[in-house]
């Protein structure tokens, strides 16, 4: 029931809209058609679900303010994304106002499952608009949908609407006029009406099943019926031997094109850098401020800022396969192999996810309702390897991997190296989840349950501005926290200086170089460097610090011509192989990061599973390491 | 598991007991033949917020992999993936193999 007192929370603002929806019906099509770039994404306060507001003007010249809550088939919660949906059209939020009026969107292919939920919102007692979404593909499908037929079913006006044509939406935008007109004149604030909606039972659930048939025998001229090229294409793509192919082939593309796609980009930007760089070199006296600028800020920051290309190549991909409708038929063709380590199908998202970031794959987890499956989920997100370690992959992998052909000059041996990396993550995490489920985690499986899709072509405006939020994110991150500790690295590999004749490089006495030659003992039997260590506390706040400072550090401690050379050239020639094989092996493990470790707790609200990843995954970092380093020694000799 | 025919439409056979191709009607749900975990009412009111309710006609589009888990069911305009193991909650009538 709501509480009175968050109920009474009413802004005084511009009116406020907010789109609810099945999963799938097209609502981030149609929310991204109302308010252009014109967003804001945020996070609802105490839980980690995405708060999208966005704003339009109104064809009467009203601001209108957009809420795009999360998809859901029913008001009954069942994860903290749906609570969220529900609580703020139940006005339960004391952050968020309840919305004037609500827009139900469907998708007019798929009325069914559709309806039941614009059922259940009319029972809150607010106006509700029902915009049937998709009508020209309902049209070309043959499904006639009478909109005034359904409109006088439901009690409700229905608008029908093409988010993805220019003027699609006017006839929304004429009926939201219209609606917050009425709820002005009337004086209506938003909670006059009783509130009528109780959780539904089983019972109720039929009932409003019954109703759904009734309306949709009025309201619907020739039946729905499958979309005939999805049957056709999932024929080929969920076939299991052909499907599976498929998926993995698909995988390896997009690693492979990670590497090739964004190789132009990211010389484009070291040149820049380059040529700024100089600029700075030749326009500047020599002092401390000069070499924060071109070693501290340029060479930090930069070495970070170029892996941008790989990053958005990487969401093109996983943008692309969510929008199309693959994602689903992913979690359809792994699930039962999932679950013979335990895991979800579902769960197949948060961990593809957690290949651009963790973070943002550990808030996918929450798409799983059963909380022992999303603990493993999560647990292992950090070992599907994140965007920000391909820097360290792909510095070492240049320093150290000869750029050559193999098998029969189809694949890269780089990118077969890299391959083989992610694979490392990949099994190791499958084989603790499998260790979890049967330990710590064992208990009930939560059912799969989960609609798939029609196939449809990804939007190319609704791609551009997923990566554009990717893009923005990253770069502030690059501008903000990262900066931050470049500055600081840089400083504490800078000072105290190095005496009045000093015959080491100067770094050697700086406080960096102290706490390295501190850790160096610990860390000397996986084959690691005093610079290695200096670049793996650092590298606590973000994994892709360390390629940073590790270009600081050399940066610093060399002089003259070899400040020229890349820094893959420089570690080619200070590290043995053995030393960057067991870096890498690190790295597949790598738990160092802090914005990880705060999802976790914050998302599992536990301090300790997350210093049970961190304790857990330094140990198998350590260990992995340290068999790499021994093995390669010995086979290849140090 | 096999079902012969003629056996299943006299005596009713669960959805998790057919094979691809074949088409039903849903006759009844009954959660306590699908071991489910879930507290009591949960798992009937989740399939029928997907549509697996009475008197609707669904039919078996696709098989996972391996041991033929999960399925893919067409229930009326949307495709449904569920578990083997909940489908057997869902009492079917066989029309066709």
């Amino acid at each position: 029931m709501p509480k009175d007192d968050s109920v009474s929370a009413r802004s005084d603002g511009p009116p406020r809209i907010a789109l609810v929806g099945n999963p799938n019906c097209g609502k981030t099509a149609l929310f991204n058609a109302l308010t252009g770039a014109r967003q804001k994404v945020a996070n609802y306060a105490g839980v980690t679900v995405e708060r999208k507001e966005g704003m339009f003007v109104s064809p009467a010249g009203t601001r209108v303010k957009v809420i795009d809550l999360p998809g859901t088939y029913s008001l009954r919660a069942r994860s903290p994304d749906e609570e969220v949906t529900r609580d703020v059209v139940l006005g339960r939020r004391a952050d968020e106002a309840v919305p004037e009026a609500i827009v139900c969107v469907v998708d007019a292919t798929r009325l069914r499952l559709n309806l039941r939920l614009v059922l259940e919102m009319k029972k809150l007692g607010r106006p509700v608009i029902l915009a049937l979404n998709m009508m020209d593909e309902a049209e070309s499908q043959g499904i006639a949908v009478d909109a005034a037929e359904l409109s006088a079913a439901l009690g409700i006006p229905v608008v029908p609407t093409v988010a993805i044509r220019k003027d699609g939406i006017q006839p929304l935008l004429d009926q939201i006029d219209r609606t917050i007109q009425v709820a002005n004149s009337e004086g209506m604030t938003p909670t006059s009406a009783p509130c009528g909606w109780t959780e539904p039972s089983a019972r109720d659930l039929r009932d409003y099943h019954a109703q759904v048939e009734a309306i949709m025998a009025q309201a619907i001229g020739r039946p729905s019926r499958p979309h005939l090229a999805t049957r056709r294409i999932d024929r080929v793509l969920l076939q299991p031997a052909t499907g599976l192919f498929i998926l993995l082939a698909l995988l390896f593309l997009m690693f492979q094109a990670v590497f090739s796609w964004a190789r132009l980009p990211m010389e484009l930007i070291d040149g820049g850098l380059s040529t700024v760089k100089g600029l700075i070199d030749a326009g500047m006296a020599d002092g401390p401020l000069k070499s924060l600028i071109t070693d501290g800020i340029i060479g930090g920051v930069g070495s970070v800022v170029i892996f941008l290309p790989q990053i958005l190549v990487l969401f093109l991909f996983i943008q692309i396969l969510e929008d199309s409708g693959y994602m689903a038929r992913a979690a359809f063709l792994l699930d039962k192999m999932m679950g013979g380590v335990g895991l979800h199908g579902r769960a197949f998202i948060p961990l593809l996810s957690s290949f651009a970031c963790a973070v943002p794959g550990i808030m996918a987890a929450r798409t799983i309702e059963n909380r022992t499956d999303r603990i493993a989920t999560i647990m292992i997100a950090p070992l599907m390897t994140c965007s920000a370690r391909l820097p360290v992959y792909t510095l070492i992998i240049a320093a150290f991997v000869p750029q050559r052909q193999v098998l029969n000059g189809w694949v890269g041996l780089p990118g077969l190296v890299l391959f083989a990396l992610y694979a490392a993550g990949i099994l190791s995490g499958l084989l603790i989840a499998f260790v979890l489920k049967r330990t710590l985690l064992s208990g009930a499986r939560e059912p799969l349950l989960m609609e798939l899709p029609a196939y449809r072509l990804p939007r190319p405006h609704n791609v551009l501005l997923g990566l554009y939020e990717r893009a923005r994110a990253f770069l502030v991150r690059a501008g903000t926290t990262i900066f931050a500790l470049m500055v600081v690295i840089w400083a504490l590999a800078s000072f105290p200086a190095a005496p009045e004749g000093a015959t080491l490089p100067a770094i050697d006495y700086s406080i960096a170089g102290m706490i390295g030659h501190f850790l160096e003992p610990l860390l000397a039997p996986i084959g690691f460097n005093w610079e290695i260590a200096v670049a793996l506390v650092p590298g606590m706040a973000a994994r892709e610090v360390a390629v940073g400072v590790l270009g600081t550090v050399y940066a610093l401690s060399d002089s003259g011509d070899s400040m020229r050379n890349s820094l893959a050239g420089l570690l080619a020639h200070s590290w043995s192989l053995p030393t960057a094989l067991s870096f890498l092996t690190w790295y597949v493990f790598a738990p160092q990061c802090i914005a990880t470790l705060s999802v976790v707790r914050r998302e599992l609200n536990s301090y300790w599973w997350p210093m049970a990843m961190f304790f857990g995954l330094t140990t198998l970092a350590y260990g992995a390491s340290f068999v790499t380093f021994r093995v390669a020694s010995s086979l290849i000799g140090s | 598991m096999q079902v012969e025919p003629g056996q299943a439409i006299a005596a009713g056979v669960s959805l998790g007991a057919l094979r691809k191709g074949a088409q039903a009607e849903i006759i009844a749900l009954d959660e306590s033949a699908a071991l489910s975990t879930l507290k009591t009412g949960e798992l009937e009111r989740r399939l029928i917020e997907m549509g697996l309710v009475e008197g609707a006609r669904i039919e078996i589009l696709h098989e996972g992999f391996p041991r033929r888990d999960p399925i893919a069911v067409l229930v009326g305009d949307s495709t449904i993936a569920l578990r083997r193991v909940e489908a057997s909650a869902v009492m079917v009538r066989r029309l066709k193999d």
